[in-house]
C-alpha cells in the first residue's frame, strides 16, 4: 500500500467517504493555502471497506473545519502536534455556510445576481436543516453541493 | 424584511404609534419633514407603492422612485446591491419591491439607509402582516383569545402564511383554515400548530364556520397561481361571501382581506359595518408611517 509520511503539526481527515476527499479540499480551500497536503483515495477499510484520507501539514490554528459537519458527520479529524495525535476535533455545524450548496430556487436573487454569495444559516441544529439567508429556501444535507 | 423581525413588545410599541398617529395626524404632520422615502418597485404594485408614498408625505416627507424594473437601471443590468448604494446618496429610507426573494435583504446588506421589504415575490410581505395586525387591533382592541378564520387560497397565499406565523405568538387563537382540499394550508404549517398545541380545524364549507368566527380574513384566489385556466375557473367560484353568509355570522365578526379582491366578496357585502377591508387599507397607511418613523429614528441613533 501507498505510504505517506507522518506529519508534524496539521490535521489528518480520516474516514471520508471513498472519492469525496476532492471536494473537501475545495470547500476547505486547501487550494488557497501553501501548505503540504496528502490526498489518499480509496483506501482500505475495516469499517468502511474503502474510505478517502486528507492530511494536511499546517499551523493548527489557521484552518476552519467548520463546514466539515456540514459535510459529512462521520469524519474523524485528528489534530497532530509534535507529531502525535493531540486531540480528536468534534464536528459542530456551523451557525453559516458560504458558498458550499448552492440556492435552488428559481425564483430566488442569487438566480439572477451571480456574483451573490450563496450563505446558507442553521435553521434547525437538530434535523439539521440549513435556509437561504436570502429567501430561506431550505437544504438539508443531501443538498447537492457546490 | 420578515414580519417577525420585531419582537412582540416592539410591535406593540408600532402599533402603539401607529394608534396615535391614527388620533393625533396633525402631531405628525411634519415629523419627517427634509426627509426622503426612495420606493424601488422592480415589479408594478400600485397600492403598495402608493400606501408607501402617502404614509410618508402624511409625515410631511418627501418621496421619490421608480415603479417596474423597465425604467430602472436594472433593466441595463445593474445589481440591487449597486442600485440601493446609489439610492442610500439620495434618500434617508427606502420602500423596495422585488420579484425575487430575498432581494430587498441583498439591498439592506448593502445598504447605508434603512430598507423596508414592500414584498418579494412568494416570499415575504411583511407591511401587509403589520397592517393585518394592526386592523385586527383596532378593531377587536387585541391580539390573542379569537376564532380566526381565513378563507380562500390558503396554500400558495404568503399573506394567510405571514399572518398565521404572526399570530401564533398571542395567546388563545384557535384557526379555522377554509379551503377546497387543493388549496389546503401546507403541511408545514400544521405540523408546526400541532407542535406548539395551538388548536385548528380545516373545513371546506364557508357556511358551515362562520358563525363560530370573531374574524374572517378573506383572500383572492389569483389566477397566476394555477398552471391552467380550467382549474383556476372551478376553483375561484367556491368561497364567495354574500349576505346570506354574512347573516350567519356573528354580530362582531370583522371581515378582513389583503384587496385586491376580485369576486370572492360580493358588493352588497361592503356596506356591512363589519366590512373593513377598505378600513384595513387606511390602516396600512398609519403602519407604515408608524414603520417609517421608527426606523428613521432608529437609524438616526446609529449615525
Amino acid at each position: 500500500m501507498l505510504n505517506v509520511g507522518k506529519i508534524e503539526e496539521g490535521f489528518v481527515l480520516d474516514h471520508i467517504k471513498a472519492g469525496k476527499s476532492l471536494s473537501i479540499y475545495h470547500h476547505l480551500q486547501l487550494d488557497k493555502l501553501d501548505c503540504t497536503v496528502a490526498i489518499i483515495k480509496n483506501a482500505r477499510s475495516n469499517k468502511m471497506g474503502k474510505k478517502d484520507i486528507l492530511k494536511v501539514e499546517c499551523d493548527i490554528n489557521t484552518l476552519n473545519l467548520d463546514v466539515l459537519a456540514f459535510i459529512d458527520h462521520n469524519i474523524t479529524v485528528n489534530v497532530i502536534k509534535d507529531g502525535k495525535i493531540v486531540d480528536k476535533k468534534e464536528l459542530i455545524l456551523p451557525r453559516e455556510i458560504k458558498n458550499v450548496i448552492k440556492c435552488r430556487n428559481p425564483r430566488c436573487i442569487t438566480s439572477i445576481e451571480q456574483e451573490l454569495p450563496h450563505v446558507f444559516v442553521l435553521a434547525d441544529e437538530e434535523k439539521e436543516i440549513y435556509r437561504c439567508k436570502y429567501c430561506e429556501e431550505k437544504a438539508g444535507k443531501s443538498a447537492s453541493a457546490w | 424584511m420578515n414580519p417577525l423581525d420585531f419582537s412582540v413588545e416592539e410591535l406593540d410599541r408600532l402599533f402603539d404609534l401607529a394608534d396615535d398617529i391614527e388620533a393625533n395626524p396633525a402631531k405628525y404632520a411634519h415629523a419627517c419633514e427634509g426627509r426622503k422615502l426612495a420606493t424601488c418597485f422592480y415589479e408594478p404594485s400600485t397600492r403598495t407603492r402608493l400606501s408607501f408614498e402617502a404614509a410618508m408625505l402624511n409625515l410631511g416627507g418627501q418621496v421619490l422612485g421608480f415603479s417596474d424594473a423597465g425604467s430602472s437601471s436594472a433593466s441595463k443590468g445593474e445589481s440591487v446591491s449597486d442600485t440601493i448604494r446609489v439610492i442610500s446618496c439620495y434618500a434617508d429610507i427606502c420602500a423596495m419591491r422585488h420579484p425575487k426573494e430575498g432581494a430587498p435583504m441583498v439591498a439592506a446588506s448593502r445598504s447605508a439607509i434603512p430598507v423596508i421589504n414592500a414584498g418579494d415575490g412568494g416570499h415575504q410581505h411583511p407591511t401587509q402582516t403589520l397592517t393585518d395586525l394592526l386592523t385586527i387591533r383596532a378593531l377587536k382592541g387585541r391580539l390573542g383569545n379569537f376564532t380566526i378564520g381565513l378563507c380562500g387560497d390558503l396554500k400558495f397565499g404568503r399573506t394567510v402564511h405571514s399572518l398565521i406565523n404572526a399570530l401564533i405568538r398571542y395567546p388563545g387563537i384557535h384557526f379555522i383554515f377554509i379551503s377546497p382540499p387543493e388549496l389546503k394550508v401546507p403541511d408545514y404549517i400544521t405540523d408546526m400548530l400541532t407542535e406548539r398545541g395551538i388548536t385548528y380545524e380545516e373545513v371546506i364549507r364557508l357556511e358551515d364556520s362562520i358563525a363560530r368566527l370573531d374574524l374572517l380574513y378573506m383572500t383572492r384566489v389569483q389566477r397566476e397561481r394555477f398552471f391552467n385556466e380550467e382549474d383556476y375557473v372551478r376553483l375561484k367560484d367556491f368561497y364567495i361571501l354574500n349576505k346570506e353568509k354574512m347573516n350567519l355570522a356573528k354580530k362582531d365578526m370583522f371581515v378582513l382581506h389583503p384587496l385586491p379582491r376580485v369576486n370572492e366578496i360580493s358588493v352588497e357585502v361592503d356596506d356591512d359595518p363589519r366590512a373593513v377591508y377598505f378600513k384595513q387599507a387606511q390602516y396600512g397607511v398609519y403602519v407604515r408611517m408608524a414603520l417609517i418613523l421608527t426606523l428613521l429614528e432608529s437609524a438616526d441613533k446609529d449615525r
